[in-house]
């Protein structure tokens, strides 16, 4: 099941999600998006939903898709 | 299961900051804590000028664009005559501390009963990078080439500090960060407190927020992360200055 909602179309590959993840399962993607940045892209298997990449993200760009509270 | 974590409704479009820069952070925090305390339509985002301006795009709520500086003086005059209404004067260094001080310490000398939002990135961000009131010591900016010299430009003001020994009225008072998921987690319990203290009508509210600026700065986002935890914290410090009063 997915975990975490991406919208690369607002990401601008500044690339603090990356160091603040725990798991280390934030990457840039090969492809690049509509404003010319490489977008984050996580890996299911290794994210644990811990939250970190919404609450450091400065441009929207998860969702951490739980449960309401 | 994990907690879902979902954007507020009042946010919509992207707003174009530079990558890296902590004001999204920051807008995204203040709409979190009004739909917590719902006041979703009960608000007025006041909006100085700066890079932040550029937030009225993705702000779907009632917003004002003031005159530089003014935006504490305009806030004001919305508290007192919508005295229910959350009021937020959202302001940078620059507009807050030098373009605005006059407005920004007056407000706080009265008490009035408002919230104020700084964020602090030690340079005017939108017209390239010059020199402010909270350029450090020694910081290279445009208007600063050989970097600042306080002997002829004096120290940087902290106006928090300022506000909580000076101005004993004042409700709530406290400087937070965005450089890491615990300062974030921090900085929106201080935000939400500032606006707590404003409903119930206890004074005068200031969050000052240290933000990264790489552009300016002329590093990468990490580089002006590293910067903001090791170099700008040093001269201003975290934490609460002045705690709401239990009453």
């Amino acid at each position: 099941m997915q975990k975490v909602n991406v919208r690369q179309e607002r990401c601008k590959q500044c690339g603090i999600c990356i160091v603040n993840c725990p798991k280390e399962a934030i990457s840039f993607a090969e492809e690049i998006n509509l404003n010319g940045y490489r977008p984050a892209v996580v890996d299911n298997e290794k994210c644990i939903s811990c939250g970190n990449c919404y609450t450091i993200c400065p441009d929207w760009v998860f969702e951490i898709l739980g449960e309401e509270n | 299961m994990a907690k879902k974590r979902k954007l507020p409704e009042m946010l919509g479009k992207q707003i174009s900051f530079c990558p890296g820069c902590g004001h999204g952070v920051v807008v995204r925090l203040i709409a979190e804590c009004i739909e917590e305390l719902g006041q979703t339509n009960n608000v007025i985002w006041n909006i100085g000028v700066g890079c932040y301006s550029l937030a009225s795009i993705g702000i779907n709520a009632d917003k004002f664009d003031s005159l530089h500086g003014k935006a504490s003086a305009t806030s004001t005059a919305f508290k007192k005559l919508n005295p229910d209404t959350l009021i937020i004067s959202y302001q940078g260094d620059g507009d807050a501390y030098n373009i605005g001080i006059g407005e920004s310490i007056s407000t706080a000398y009265r008490n009035e009963n408002i919230t104020v939002i700084t964020v602090n990135n030690t340079n005017y961000g939108m017209t390239g990078g010059q020199m402010s009131a909270t350029t450090l010591p020694g910081q290279m900016t445009t208007t600063s080439p050989k970097g600042r010299d306080c002997a002829t430009t004096g120290m940087p003001i902290k106006f928090p500090e300022l506000v909580a020994t000076q101005f004993p009225n004042a409700a709530y008072v406290a400087r937070g960060s965005v450089t890491s998921p615990a300062n974030v987690n921090k900085l929106k319990k201080y935000i939400k407190n500032a606006f707590e203290a404003q409903l119930n009508n206890e004074g005068y509210s200031l969050v000052e927020v240290l933000s990264p600026c790489p552009t300016n700065w002329g590093m990468t986002p990490l580089q002006s992360h590293d910067r903001v935890d090791n170099e700008i914290m040093t001269y201003y410090p975290l934490g609460e200055f002045k705690k709401r009063e239990v009453k």
